[in-house]
């Protein structure tokens, strides 16, 4: 029964390419972030902290490297001279790229990190066992590891806070990897409302947290394949699209104007989240 | 000089090597009781790490691997000269091999054991480590096939049991020998078991030479294989630093490189410890020498080809990695390497050197301990300096409790071989009886032809 899975089905299980294979119908979840929106301020960390139950894991663990942010602000400071009250700084929202074509996903020896239809690098937490290769090989370095027990660490979530954990996420526990999900209990949910009122998901149904808390809007979440979602216009106009590699840009007098891009194209894992390059001169 | 006295009686052979099994020096409790000692330290690291979680071996977000898995392939290469030198050199006819491949093949087997304790110190959750199994189940769940871990697994799991297998079939005479010359008592029965019902027939010893043979035979193309499949855990990543085409043939040439110098260095040990100065001669420590430095050179030439082919690479992070490499943090460990791998070696081109035990004893542990920081030096730098600036972590030091595991595994393999050749005959009886008998023959017969003083070194 299950062994001709080995050996007669298992073509299905590998992982195509992304875009000519197979392509992600009705949904293929994206994501376009704006950094001439972005102002660094975390709002969009700390929701992602409260929606997905992440542990806080107190200063010195945070100094060892070892937090547990799924999204990240990148701070770069401004290296033109000035010292610290009048640097300047850029910031780079970063979490996990959801890449078409995943270097974590081929690695991971018992097939805990997968492809899902709607075009999202899912996570089996009670798949894992620990081996941290997917993060060996992960470009971006967006992914986290359970180092320690957190539910049972104190102070992770005081008591005072334990009301505040999303029931909808589970808890993860020791020695397994996570990451970003792109809030998938979210649009979970919204894929299956729509289905049972026999729609698909309109544009603006679904928001992720960190998208939710932006104060300033930089970042857009929706159906890369819907042609009325924001996400899939705002790639289009940048004239990215997910089978390319590269992309050019020319901010000169007369050029194209195109300041989108994803995060090391070049090295062709197809991700799914787009930048768009910050244009404003001041530093700050 | 010759490599084994010709005269030897078989019955003296028989005397010498049984009595390593009852009477070893002095030393061999301290070296055993040492080992334990420090098994003890590794298994107290590795009891608080295992309840607390992998964050005390300051493991952080680009850091995830570490000493473990530099050890790991460490642990692997050494297991690989064990059957250099009982399979490939048995199939080249190399007779001086004799007097100790036994040792050499049970280093292979102790060595992949402690590789395979690595995995279980490095996974974060080890009680599931049977998800990697390819069982059948209800679920039709599977590991991973594509992933070079898996292939790791297995390959090395192959590796394991063929190597437990050749040693066994290898030693089926020898244990009848102890059998039949050993007081009653628990070894005796031991022995007993083991020894199938050996009794020396003609039929015996076609058949065994049968098995020994085919299992030599699929043996080698294991070995190769098996250090091939560690290097693709690197080789088929995208990082910088590992994604080299290079490197299979690199590791396997580091594995030969580190297994020598283990065997020199045990050479040394046991031919004091259980008094083998008879079958452990000098002139075949000159040729495991000899060997040695060939095949550091072979590693040095593929380790220039592998900077080489970086240099003149384009890929900007793979060379900003080997001059970070170089320069940064971890150059001392680098320059190191490169010395202990490469410089130290030549000490063994000098002919007044090769057979000169305390300096070749040193020159084999600087040797092993350049190609553990090979191993570091593949595996650490890459998180340090990887593709993602924001990452970088050049400060990042493994803690103590991943010191106290590496250290405690190297007291876990040599209580291992330790115990092993106190119990079984660490010497191959039959096959030095062999080799004497041979040699004697073509000694007879060179004297019979009047060509004895042209050939003095005793052909085979």
């Amino acid at each position: 029964m299950s062994i001709s899975t080995l050996f007669e089905n298992y073509s299905e299980f590998r992982h195509f390419h992304p875009v000519d294979d197979m392509p992600h119908n009705p949904y293929k979840w994206a994501m376009a972030i704006d950094l001439d929106a972005c102002s660094g301020c975390n709002a969009c960390s700390v929701a992602c902290y409260a929606e997905n139950n992440l542990p806080v894991v107190g200063r010195e663990k945070f100094a060892h490297g070892q937090a547990m942010h799924w999204m990240r602000i990148e701070r770069y400071w401004d290296e033109d001279g000035r010292d610290f009250p009048d640097q300047g700084a850029r910031y780079l929202p970063m979490m996990c790229q959801q890449c078409e074509a995943a270097p974590c996903e081929t690695v991971c020896p018992v097939g805990a990190t997968n492809h899902t239809p709607d075009g999202v690098n899912s996570q089996i937490y009670n798949r894992c066992i620990g081996s941290r290769y997917c993060s060996a090989n992960c470009p971006y370095k967006v992914r986290y590891f359970n180092w320690y027990d957190y539910p049972t660490t104190d102070n992770v979530w005081p008591a005072e806070m334990n009301m505040q954990l999303n029931p909808d996420v589970t808890v993860r526990g020791k020695g397994v990897m996570e990451k970003c999900t792109f809030c998938i209990q979210r649009f979970k949910v919204a894929e299956n409302d729509a289905k049972t009122q026999g729609r698909l998901v309109r544009d603006g149904d679904v928001q992720t947290a960190c998208q939710q808390a932006c104060p300033t809007n930089a970042i857009t979440f929706g159906n890369l394949v819907d042609p009325e979602s924001r996400v899939h216009k705002q790639w289009q106009a940048q004239q990215v699209d997910l089978a390319k590699d590269a992309q050019v840009k020319d901010q000169e007098e007369g050029g194209n104007g195109l300041r989108g891009y994803r995060i090391y194209e070049q090295l062709r894992p197809y991700p799914s989240v787009m930048y768009m390059e910050r244009v404003r001169e001041s530093a700050i | 000089m010759k490599d084994i006295r010709e005269d030897i009686a078989w019955a003296q052979i028989n005397k010498d090597v049984l009595k390593s099994l009852e009477n070893p020096r002095k030393l061999y409790w301290v070296i055993l009781f040492v080992a334990i000692a420090m098994v003890g330290v590794a298994a107290g690291c590795e009891i608080y790490q295992y309840n607390t979680g992998l964050g005390v071996g300051n493991f952080d977000n680009p850091h995830v691997w570490g000493l473990y898995i530099a050890s790991f392939i460490f642990w692997i290469g050494m297991s690989h000269s064990g059957t250099l030198l009982s399979a490939i050199l048995h199939l080249m006819h190399a007779d001086w091999r004799k007097p100790i491949y036994r040792f050499a093949e049970a280093m292979t087997t102790f060595s992949l054991m402690t590789a395979g304790l690595f995995v279980a110190v490095h996974l974060g959750r080890v009680w599931q480590v049977y998800f990697a199994i390819p069982y059948p189940n209800m679920r039709q769940v599977w590991p991973n096939f594509q992933s070079p871990l898996l292939w790791d697994a297995m390959a090395i799991f192959t590796y394991l049991s063929s190597s437990i297998l050749f040693l066994y079939v290898g030693m089926i005479p020898d244990l009848a020998i102890c059998r039949d010359n050993m007081n009653p008592g628990w070894r005796r029965k031991l022995y007993t078991a083991l020894a199938l019902g050996w009794e020396g027939t003609d039929r015996q010893w076609r058949n065994f030479r049968m098995t020994y043979l085919t299992i030599a035979c699929f043996l080698i193309p294991l070995a190769v294989s098996v250090h091939s499949i560690v290097a693709s855990d690197f080789a088929m990543s995208q990082q910088p630093g590992w994604h080299i085409t290079s490197f299979p043939p690199y590791f396997v040439a580091g594995a030969l490189y580190s297994g020598c110098a283990a065997i020199i260095t045990l050479f040394v040990i046991l031919r004091y410890v259980f008094k083998f100065e008879e079958y452990m001669t000098l002139p075949i420590l000159k040729k495991i020498v000899r060997l040695t430095f060939a095949i550091s050179m072979v590693w040095t030439y593929l380790n220039l080809v592998e900077y080489a082919t970086v240099w003149y690479g384009h890929d900007m992070a793979a060379k900003h990695l080997l001059i970070e490499k170089a320069t940064g943090t971890y150059a001392p460990f680098w320059w190191m390497m490169n010395f202990c791998g490469s410089v130290v070696p030549f000490i063994m081109f000098f002919k007044r050197f090769q057979t000169n035990i305390p300096v070749l004893f040193s020159v084999s542990l600087l040797l092993n301990l350049g190609m553990w920081l090979e191993r570091w030096m593949i595996v650490a730098p890459t998180f340090a300096d990887g593709y993602y600036p924001w990452t970088w972590d050049h400060d990042q030091w493994p803690s103590l409790v991943q010191w106290g595991i590496v250290f405690g595994s190297f007291g876990w393999f040599t209580m291992l071989f330790m115990i092993f050749c106190k119990i079984f005959p660490s010497v191959s009886m039959y096959e030095v009886k062999e080799m004497v008998y041979h040699r004697s023959q073509a000694t007879k017969k060179l004297e019979a032809t009047g060509k004895f003083a042209a050939a003095g070194k005793g052909a085979h």
